[in-house]
């Protein structure tokens, strides 16, 4: 290496300010515009990926306006798109993923950060962590091959048979559709709302636990009225966070919900979401207005995450900001 | 009163034990996804799918050999692209910048970071296979790329301001200039965490198929070049689990198998080298 023989650079009498071309010389300012230039590029990236978007969709956005939204035609031979049901779809799975990812989730939480000994809670974090790597089209796989008939046989019959008065458990179970592509979605977001709400758990000063004690509440009272409503802020972060994820999801979903632009009160119906259309009809889609309604549809996702996204950042920095604030005084 | 502090105490003990139901469930997962995922692929695994090509539409047989190359070849150029971006990047922040300019390169960073796949596809194909007129490995590529750039970024940031002050004031007071000093002090001391941060992304974009579906889109030959469509596992996944063919099945669970297998191996390599503590010197 020549790093060893590094020189002293004299650049006056007395090492006061050096001047800019020493500084030049010694490569400072060079590996400040260079590296300045790598990281503008990240911003320049993202600055024209909304562009692109926005500039992309100008046609559909220009000729459909707000009944965009609001119309369930989708026919791409006479040109006419709504995005109704596609949007129906993605909120619906996404809100059937949080009903069973939610409580599930911030269960394990709670039994990880407040409840196991440090050596188990880092073993089953690390498992968690290693289910958020899984690939969602393996997800998709198991979701296929498992999980639909084990809807179709059991669990949507069962369903039907002691819950069918509400319309949400009516119609053929199939197998495929909202119901199934929100459970592989819940397993997908569950280890975002545990690692999550576990950090924020865990950021909560241990004297708020000590003072509900010594008042006589017990191990749980203690965690629910005083420990949990603490990190209340920071919870509703990693569910944010999870919704954004169930929202953008695309091939677990694509592969379990059955692809038809349909709006059913039924969960057993089959479905489709803004991801799924995308992906199955980009690559085949002829003539401008029908990519540039894909792309407003590709808009409309990123929108949302974007806004979500946000949200469960600033939520997460403000509970940790009043942990450590807490913590201090 | 001793009935209901009873109650409470019942309450407490049911409650922290469903909180541990949770836990167990929610882990529980993850050895059913492998378990199915050996039984299944395990039986359907071969020599054939590692050196073979994929048969013609209804003949059985054949294996994926193209697209472990295409997914190497598509990972492989996605590091070149997003790697130098993602770390001199994240040399910037820690090292150089200050205020506005940081603040919005980390916002844009956290932004690109959250985007849904399949619109990091969209942009992909908007970007590199319309002007190009076809679709290519390099777009598959670029659109990988994109989704490394966030995590290395944030990650290099991360593990280098994790460097005591002290060090970097050691080489400065031995007369090195700041560019030497981050060169052959700081990031060496940070070396660790930033390689395991890599692998991490490397790791997860593998196994992203929604970007590719319409940038490297598929294959059932090799690609030729870099300017060719390619085919990769996770899409190969995709389509033959989607497809009416039994034996495309099988083969979709070897695939599975085999990504999944190399997805958690590097997980866990990279998780252990950072449990065994980033070399940063305690001073």
């Amino acid at each position: 290496m020549a790093a060893s023989t590094t020189t002293v650079p004299n650049a006056g009498p007395v090492s006061g300010s050096r001047s800019f071309l020493s500084k030049l010389r010694e490569g400072d300012e060079i590996a400040r515009v260079v590296t300045f230039l790598f990281a503008s590029t990240v911003v320049l990236v993202t600055i024209l990926l909304v562009l692109e978007l926005w500039h992309g969709s100008s046609l559909a956005r220009h000729k459909f306006g707000f009944a965009f939204f609001v119309t369930s035609v989708w026919d791409p031979i006479a040109g006419d798109f709504g995005a109704l049901p596609f949007i129906y779809g993605t909120l619906v799975t996404a809100f059937v993923s949080l009903a069973i990812a939610v409580p599930l989730g911030i269960g394990a939480a709670i039994f990880l950060a407040e409840l196991a000994p440090q050596k188990v809670s880092d073993t089953l974090q690390f498992f968690i962590d290693l289910l958020a790597a899984v690939p969602s089209v393996i997800y998709g796989l198991l979701g296929i091959f498992i999980i639909v008939p084990l809807m179709r046989e059991y669990i949507q019959p069962f369903l039907k048979a002691t819950l069918g008065f509400l319309p949400l458990f009516t119609g053929p179970a199939y197998g495929i559709g909202f119901f199934t592509a929100g459970i592989v979605l819940a397993i997908m977001v569950i280890p975002y709302i545990v690692s999550v709400s576990r950090e924020v758990l865990l950021s909560v000063p241990r004297d708020q636990r000590e003072a509900a004690l010594a008042l006589g509440s017990t191990r749980w009272e203690s965690t629910w009225k005083v420990v949990v409503p603490f990190a209340r802020t920071g919870i509703m972060g990693s569910i944010f966070l999870a919704l954004a994820r169930a929202l953008g999801e695309t091939m677990a979903v694509t592969m379990v919900i059955g692809n038809t632009p349909t709006i059913s009160a039924s969960l057993f119906s089959p479905g489709y979401s803004i991801a799924a259309v995308i992906a199955n009809e980009f690559s085949e889609a002829t003539g401008d207005l029908y990519l540039q309604s894909l792309i407003e549809l590709g808009l409309v996702l990123f929108i949302l995450t974007f806004i979500l996204n946000g949200l469960a950042r600033l939520l997460i920095i403000l509970t940790a900001q009043r942990g450590s604030e807490m913590g201090r005084t | 009163m001793t009935a209901r502090l009873r109650y409470r105490k019942l309450v407490s003990g049911f409650m922290l034990g469903m909180t541990g139901l949770a836990a167990l469930i929610t882990v529980a997962v993850l050895f059913f996804i492998l378990g199915y995922l050996v039984y299944h692929g395990g039986t359907s695994i071969n020599w054939d799918f590692f050196t073979k090509l994929p048969t013609p539409v209804g003949e059985n047989g054949g294996g994926m050999a193209n697209a472990i190359v295409g997914s190497a070849k598509l990972l492989f150029l996605a590091s070149l692209i997003g790697v130098p971006i993602g770390f001199f990047g994240g040399v910037y922040l820690a090292e150089f910048s200050g205020g506005a300019v940081a603040f919005i390169v980390r916002y844009a960073a956290d932004l690109l970071n959250g985007v849904p796949s399949i619109v990091i596809g969209i942009f992909a194909y908007a970007l590199v296979v319309l002007p190009f007129k076809h679709y290519s490995t390099l777009a598959g590529s670029f659109a990988l790329a994109l989704m490394m750039i966030p995590i290395t970024l944030r990650s290099t940031e991360q593990f280098l301001q994790a460097v005591p002050g002290s060090l970097r004031e050691g080489a400065m007071a031995l007369g090195a200039s700041k560019s030497r000093t981050i060169a052959s002090v700081v990031v060496p001391a940070a070396y660790r965490g930033i390689l395991t941060a890599i692998l991490l992304a490397l790791a997860r974009v593998a196994g992203e198929t929604a970007p590719l579906l319409f940038t490297a889109f598929g294959n059932r030959f090799w690609s030729p070049n870099w300017s060719q469509p390619t085919a990769s596992l996770p899409v190969m996944i995709y389509t033959y689990a989607i497809s009416p063919y039994d034996d495309w099945h099988r083969q979709a669970w070897a695939a599975g198998l085999v990504l999944l297998g190399l997805i958690l191996v590097v997980n866990i390599v990279a998780r252990a080298i950072l449990a065994r503590g980033v070399s940063i010197p305690r001073t």
